[in-house]
């Protein structure tokens, strides 16, 4: 019953669940934007005065800061577009029915379990090391010459250990949506002189639209955001080529010990990544509605 | 032309056999119900014709050409589903215009083919509605024009009706029979529900574990059942089937009487009862009778209002005429 009393008892029982989420939220938040307009730096921590917007235009005008936003734009599209396209072409063989396919399920969706620190080391060193990485070896076998992943194409190799951590997440949302597909929906259209091309685009791809859009949403939160792959395999580099935005932020803390900047950064990765999801909602958000 | 003919068809999965060997001639322009109870083999006989299934065994014919190996879409057969499996994400319209789209016509036959469907089918205000945003009998009609407006040989229905509430079932039995009459065009329709079948079939095929039982107009099924499965499963309610002693008197192993076959009276009769139930519709008072001459109750008719309530001694007699006889194999004695 929605009487007075019961609003006001509401009330007092949810108070203390949001105060918490306020400071939870409200305190890293105002303190990062604080920071962000002090000189502060770890060589100096006890003298901070007050620089105003310095910090901003020092992390802006800074050569690397473009750099940095395209190849986060590039790993962030590239893992998406591997992640949906191979995550689709997965989910539609594992949809069929084969002996072992529970297995063969379980396998594919394995990946996910392993920490990202963990699987970029495995793929630097055992996957993609010139010398003796898997790839190295087999090219070597077929007579051609080993890449220097690392080296040579920095932000592929990153693309290419995230895609493979985000793959098995991708393909086990649209299998869910793959077998929500009725049955008879798929026969209709048989009987309606569609082959199976055809099934795949008028069909099967509108009934999986919702399910695309809930993966490149939540991928592209945590996609924003990649820093242990970087940090372990090629620390931001050769130069800058593969350093994003969260890496570049953290840099600014660890490498220079620039308080200031980082929290400036911080701040600007917040507001790319609100200009980004709103850009997203706008873009594709309209699958979401019933 | 719409002649589906079928030789020796047989379908098992695995060692389960669904359909034994079964023929049955289907001409063109006819109405034709399948119907029998749940798990019969209706369906997959009907998904069988339509290239759904696989046949295990046998040859479907399908106007003088072997169609046993064609896919569904070069059967030149549409089917509506007991779903509708109406494509959720296309307007009326595209739903209506895919099979047409699918077979590369070209847009202005396609407009025009789909506004001649959906005028005949009253759908015209509802063209640009997506399936979600309409009631049942209308998605109904969608399936139903997306399956005329390629112009088929034959039109295949797999219980259309059963998601709809009685009054709209009553309403599109009525449509599908016009729909039949004013195209002409063959149609095989699988129910579960005697009624629909009586009502709307040139010829039942009545089902059992994938045999056919009896195929026949609707009165010859129920003025001659060839046996006490069709005795029983077509007419409503049920027809009387009595054993022992009575059946006897009929030279039968096996006596069958219709419950609007039985003179009711309060005084004499044949068989004295006694009321158990009776049910009152105003237009019929159904009777359910309990009699020695059977171990459970007895339905009797009668019609308008016939003044017993539960408890009450009544006499029935059967209308000698009218009394099925059956042998010990449950065959009809003619």
């Amino acid at each position: 019953m929605a009487t007075l009393h019961t609003k006001n008892a509401a009330r007092a029982m949810m108070a203390p669940a949001v105060i918490v989420l306020l400071i939870w939220m409200i305190v890293p938040l105002a303190m990062t934007l604080y920071f962000s307009t002090l000189n502060y730096t770890l060589y100096n921590p006890f003298s901070t005065p007050f620089v105003g917007f310095e910090n901003y235009s020092y992390f802006l005008n800074d050569p690397t800061f473009l750099a940095a936003l395209a190849n986060t734009l590039v790993l962030v599209l590239g893992v998406l577009a591997i992640t949906v396209g191979g995550g689709i072409l997965i989910a539609l063989l594992l949809d069929q029915d084969f002996y072992g396919v529970n297995i063969v399920r379980l396998l594919v969706i394995a990946p996910f379990f392993v920490m990202p620190t963990v699987a970029a080391l495995v793929w630097k060193n055992m996957m993609m090391n010139p010398v003796y990485g898997v790839i190295g070896q087999f090219l070597q076998a077929l007579g051609i010459a080993p890449i220097d992943w690392m080296t040579d194409v920095p932000l592929l190799s990153i693309v290419i250990i995230v895609a493979w951590q985000w793959l098995p997440f991708a393909t086990l949302i649209l299998l869910t949506a793959l077998q929500s597909l009725s049955m008879d929906q798929k026969e209709a259209a048989e009987m309606d002189g569609a082959g199976a091309l055809s099934i795949f685009w008028y069909i099967t791809l509108p009934h999986m639209s919702r399910a695309i859009t809930v993966v490149i949403l939540i991928q592209t939160i945590f996609l924003l955001s990649i820093y242990a792959e970087i940090l372990v395999t090629t620390q931001g580099g050769p130069g800058s080529q593969s350093t994003n935005i969260t890496y570049l932020v953290a840099q600014q803390a660890t490498s220079y010990g620039d308080i200031g900047a980082a929290s400036a950064g911080g701040i600007v990765a917040v507001i790319l990544a609100n200009i980004v999801a709103i850009f997203l909602v706008r873009l594709i958000g309209k699958n979401l509605d019933a | 032309m719409g002649q589906i003919h079928l030789e020796k068809v047989r379908k098992a999965f695995g060692d389960v056999v669904i359909i034994p060997e079964l023929d049955l001639q289907i001409e063109d322009g006819e109405f034709v119900v399948f119907v029998g109870p749940s798990g019969c083999g209706k369906s997959t006989l009907l998904r069988l014709i339509a290239g759904l299934e696989d046949v295990t065994g046998g040859k479907i014919v399908i106007d003088g050409k072997d169609a046993t190996e064609l896919p569904p879409a070069k059967r030149g057969l549409a089917m509506v589903f007991q779903s509708y499996a109406l494509y959720p994400h296309m307007s009326v319209r595209k739903n209506i215009a895919f099979p047409l789209k699918m077979a590369g016509m070209d847009k202005a036959e396609i407009d025009k083919r789909v506004d001649y469907a959906a005028k005949t089918l009253n759908l015209d205000n509802y063209i640009d509605r997506r399936p979600a945003q309409l009631s049942g009998g209308q998605r109904q009609r969608v399936a139903i024009g997306r399956a005329i407006v390629r112009e088929p040989e034959a039109f295949l229905f797999d219980e259309p009706l059963s998601n709809l509430d009685a009054a709209l079932r009553v309403g599109m039995r009525l449509e599908i029979s016009e729909l039949h009459q004013r195209l002409k065009t063959t149609m095989v329709y699988v129910t579960h529900d005697q009624v629909e079948a009586m009502t709307m079939a040139d010829k039942i095929v009545v089902l059992r574990a994938g045999n056919i039982e009896q195929v026949g107009s609707p009165l010859e099924l129920y003025t001659a059942p060839r046996n006490t499965f069709v005795a029983g499963f077509i007419g409503s309610p049920k027809m009387n089937l009595i054993g022992g002693a009575e059946a006897g008197k009929f030279n039968a192993a096996t006596m069958g009487i219709r419950p609007e076959h039985v003179r009711l009276s309060t005084s004499e009769g044949a068989w004295k009862g006694t009321v158990k139930v009776s049910e009152h519709l105003g237009s019929d008072t159904f009777l359910h009778v309990e009699s020695p001459v059977h171990d459970e109750p007895l339905t009797v008719r009668a019609g308008g209002e016939f003044p017993v309530h539960s408890g009450d001694v009544v006499y029935l007699t059967p209308e000698p005429d009218k009394v099925h006889r059956f042998d010990a194999n449950g065959l009809a004695i003619r």
